[in-house]
């Protein structure tokens, strides 16, 4: 039956209309606005977030180990990574909300804890991102650095971060984009994300093609904007490379 | 100059160095050969404390900067070092890469000696006897067109100075070793340890870099060289270090040692090598 061309097209329309129908006239489109906003928000602050918690455990990681302070300091941040790598998100959100919560006795919206639940998530992938970006550049570097007579903070900050940004960044914008995909969950502890907007428009009239339909190819829009501003962004960093 | 006493140096179990005792003077250029493996690199990293002895102390200029408790930087500044693989900076230009850290350097001084007259000035407004401030004679701008001057001076003197605005990734490997030569002399260091700075060249680009290197010799820049050329080590050398095994085994001239070594390991080694 849904196989004849001609029918299952007059169907489309039907539904088309439908959905415009509730995400014009009643109010679909409101929900979809805060639904894309808190999205952004929370994969945005949480990438912030994650960015701050990455870097403070990335420059514990790769400092010189002489010293039990550093080691300790190394310890409990790969203790912290393997926690928020080793389980889903979603399982994080929900012990974040249902668990945490309560059991500290604190009363939050769940929009904060998801910005709070993807920044400490986040957080440990980009300490994972910028390790990686930071051991990637050529160890001579930081000795002809320090042969020079600069410290190791001084060499770190003039010579290998900035070497290690333009391995780092591309890699954060994937992560941001993995961030974006990720938020779809954050409607099982009750924030308002795309998800809940358009099975919201769904569940209005009982007709669920459509609206799924827009809410992949908002997601598709989101994520091809971002990996061309991540190109972009990455070309202007090439500067030092050669131009032949 | 520079006194190494006992110098051991271990990788976990594997003994790379086993207690050398050397002493460099001022002005005299030291050649190390030996065959792979035999510490030679180790051991001119160990001068600089790029790799920290196990063992042993290093007296430079009378410190001895094998101690963890020394500020190794202040001393590296006068120690110059050339490595095989040249390692500019690869995110500074040319120029940059040789005013990095003497401009650094005067500029950390002078804002040190900006932040010591403002404790003073505090610490004026309540005492009676006016305590007098540092004198400050440069300004940043002023810094940095000497730095940036003295730097043009030595591309100049290699014949590169319309390279000065590119990047390191534009050059040949003998450009790069050259500019990482002058990097090192734009630090006025007192010596200078070369690690094998031509093994990573192509052959015809050894020639420049090691005429820069004989011109810096016969300046009388105190020099320790390790090195496959021979011929160079022959040529420049006052003095000609051969280690095997972690040891120095054989102490000489270099005419000496090339046209009668004394120590049997060394004479199979230039036969293989000459």
């Amino acid at each position: 039956m849904f196989l004849k061309g001609k029918n299952t097209m007059g169907n489309f329309d039907r539904k088309v209309a439908k959905f415009w129908e509730t995400f014009i006239e009643y109010g679909g489109y409101t929900k979809v606005l805060t639904g894309l906003q808190n999205t952004l928000i929370i994969a945005v602050v949480g990438l912030a977030i994650g960015i701050v918690i990455g870097t403070v455990i990335a420059s514990i990681e790769v400092l010189p180990k002489y010293k039990r302070l550093p080691r300790i300091l190394n310890g409990f941040c790969t203790f912290y990574v393997g926690l928020f790598r080793g389980t889903p998100v979603v399982v994080q959100l929900l012990v974040a909300y249902y668990v945490v919560l309560p059991l500290l006795g604190m009363n939050m919206p769940s929009l904060n804890v998801c910005i709070l639940v993807f920044g400490l998530n986040s957080g440990a992938y980009v300490s994972e991102i910028m390790r990686g970006g930071i051991m990637s550049v050529d160890p001579g570097q930081m000795e002809a650095g320090r042969a020079v007579g600069l410290s190791y903070g001084v060499t770190m900050m003039k010579i290998v971060v900035p070497q290690a940004i333009k391995n780092i960044l591309p890699t954060l914008g994937n992560e941001l984009i993995a961030l974006i995909k990720e938020t779809s969950v954050v409607s099982f502890v009750g924030a308002a994300d795309l998800y809940v907007a358009f099975s919201y428009i769904g569940t209005n009239n009982y007709e669920f093609m459509v609206p799924y339909l827009v809410m992949a190819l908002i997601y598709i829009v989101l994520v091809m904007l971002i990996a061309l501003m991540v190109k972009t962004m990455e070309r202007s960093l090439r500067k030092s490379d050669r131009r032949n | 100059m520079i006194d190494v006493i006992d110098l051991k140096k271990n990788y976990g179990r594997l003994e790379v160095l086993k207690g050398i005792n050397i002493s460099v003077k001022e002005g005299e250029k030291v050649a190390v050969v030996g065959p792979s493996g035999s510490g030679k690199s180790t051991f001119l990293r160990c001068l600089n404390c790029m790799e920290d002895p196990t063992d042993g102390s290093i007296i430079f200029q009378g410190v001895n900067i094998a101690d963890m408790k020394v500020d190794i930087n202040v001393h590296r500044r006068h120690m110059g070092m050339v490595f095989q693989q040249f390692n500019l900076f690869n995110n500074k230009t040319v120029i940059g890469n040789i005013m990095l850290a003497p401009l650094h350097i005067k500029l950390h001084e002078l804002r040190m000696k900006k932040l010591k007259n403002i404790l003073i000035k505090v610490g004026n407004i309540f005492a009676k006897e006016k305590a007098p401030l540092v004198e400050i004679n440069t300004t940043r701008v002023q810094i940095k067109a000497e730095v940036r001057e003295n730097a043009l001076r030595l591309l100049k003197r290699i014949g590169l100075e319309e390279k000065a605005e590119t990047y390191p990734s534009t050059l040949s490997g003998g450009q790069k070793q050259r500019i990482a030569i002058i990097r090192a002399l734009a630090m006025n260091p007192k010596v200078i340890l070369f690690d094998e700075p031509t093994s990573a060249l192509d052959p015809e680009m050894v020639g420049e870099v090691l005429d820069l290197i004989k011109q810096l010799a016969d300046e009388g820049m105190t020099m320790v060289i390790v090195t496959h050329e021979m011929g160079f080590a022959r040529e420049v050398a006052t003095r000609v270090l051969f280690m095997d095994g972690g040891q120095i085994l054989e102490e000489n001239t270099p005419d000496e040692f090339f046209s009668n070594p004394q120590n049997p390991r060394a004479r199979e080694f230039l036969s293989k090598v000459l």
